[in-house]
């Protein structure tokens, strides 16, 4: 006899004390933050940066994104003591409710591809007030159109659904940006994953 | 590093729909279009990586971990449960964060409008993690009711929110738990989202026993069922 999953429900919109209390500025740890990578990581240090946007195109304030991803050797963070001794975490969090503009944003470094055949990718949880259960995606790069065009994930998809997956590099001040805005809806309605 | 094994589909049977009407903000925030499966392979992501050594000795006892000069108000209840696996089996060490609104109905969050009175001794937030049978504990208060403009004159049943990993990237689960017999769940669209056959795993049960000590907290036990394992498929 399988167990019932318990359903999902909103995170509604008062997380952020608790998730993301640091980035939020409440007097509560974080257990994740922004920040995946120290800079003596090994690898191109690199900041994700976007905005999530629904209906009617505006961006949403109160969203949630947790992002998840390999080194950039392509190697996944294995236990709690080699994230603290390489100063690479793998896993992230940031609401959009602190940035004026309602970005998110990571600071990272380019992930390696995890496995042979797929693009170097970044997986995406996005969650907020407004969804009842929260929606799986992943950003891919712009500069890795080679491996792009092999990835079997990128490859199940028509051409004009693909480019709401990938990133654009921009060069900006304070070193390498890739952009990745989220749309809820619409034409241009990111590919959500049904992992 | 022997292969970990996948992690069970999300059973649309008991989860709720990206577009609830009843509950407005899902028609415009919800995606719209088919999702794009994707290959077992690709699925088993890990979860985030974690220790007994994040988790600060009073993370667990929101009753204590924002006190400044009292306890707060509300009646004391301990909600404890275990988190399971379709099968039954208990996820071990996993991480448990919660949040709440005071005994009034309000909470800390800045954005937070309801004219109730916020509680100095009180943050709402708590995590701690699951020891080898999956089960949690927390001691806190009973959170209140408070309104919200998705209808007029709508309020929110009491609920504690719940936020949980499990072992995979992909058996990650949001969602609130709240009180059996609560008149207010008949008229909440986002409870009601549920479909029926899940929506019972989002009661908690009064159970005096698990508080150990007559005369001091009320009870409410609350077991979690995540996704998975998943039975690999013979082309695999
Ligand atoms: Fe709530």
């Amino acid at each position: 006899m399988k167990l019932t999953q318990t359903p999902s429900q909103t995170v509604g919109p008062y997380f952020s004390y608790a998730l993301t209390s640091e980035q939020y500025g409440y007097d509560f740890r974080s257990l994740f933050g922004p920040v995946l990578a120290e800079p003596q990581v090994a690898g191109e240090h690199i900041r994700l940066t976007g905005r999530v946007i629904y209906g009617d195109g505006v961006p949403v304030p109160d969203a949630m994104l947790e992002i998840c991803q390999a080194n950039a050797d392509g190697r996944f963070v294995a236990s709690r003591a080699e994230g603290l001794a390489s100063g690479f975490r793998g896993f992230g969090r940031c609401g959009t409710g602190t940035h004026p503009a309602r970005h998110y944003w990571f600071d990272t470094v380019k992930p390696g591809a995890a496995a042979p055949g797929e693009a170097p990718c970044i997986d995406v949880i996005v969650t907020m007030r407004g969804m009842l259960l929260h929606a799986f995606t992943r950003v891919y790069f712009d500069d890795e159109r080679e491996a792009n065009a092999r990835d079997p994930v990128l490859a199940a998809l028509p051409a004009e659904r693909r480019a709401t997956l990938i990133a654009t590099r921009e060069a900006q001040p304070g070193g390498v940006a890739y952009r990745f805005d989220i749309r809820m809806q619409g034409s241009k309605e990111t590919v959500f994953l049904d992992l | 590093m022997p292969a970990k094994p996948s992690v069970a589909p999300r059973d649309w049977a008991s989860q709720p729909p990206y577009v609830y009407p009843g509950y407005k903000s899902t028609v415009k925030r919800g995606p719209t279009r088919p999702l794009l499966p994707l290959k077992s392979a690709l699925v088993q992501r890990n979860a985030p990586v974690y220790g007994h050594e994040d988790i600060g000795p009073l993370d667990h006892d929101l009753t204590r971990n924002a006190a400044r000069n009292g306890a707060p108000l509300g009646e004391r209840i301990v909600v404890t449960g275990r988190v399971l696996d379709e099968d039954g089996r208990p996820a071990a060490h996993t991480l448990v964060e919660i949040w709440q609104a005071n005994a009034a109905g309000r909470y800390v969050h800045k954005a937070d409008q309801h004219n109730a009175p916020l509680d100095p001794n009180f943050l709402g937030a708590g995590r701690c993690l699951t020891d080898r049978e999956g089960r949690y504990r927390f001691l806190t208060i009973k959170p209140g009711a408070y309104p919200w403009q998705n209808h007029p004159n709508g309020w929110r049943p009491n609920h504690i929110h719940f936020s949980l990993f499990g072992q995979h990237f992909a058996s990650r689960l949001v969602t609130q738990m709240y009180f059996s017999g609560d008149p207010l769940l008949a008229l909440d669209p986002i409870y009601l989202s549920a479909p029926e056959r899940g929506r019972g795993r989002l009661l908690s049960r009064l159970n005096l026993d698990v508080v150990g000590e007559a005369g001091f907290a009320l009870g409410f036990e609350f077991d979690i069922v995540l996704r998975g394992p998943h039975e690999t498929p013979a082309e695999a």
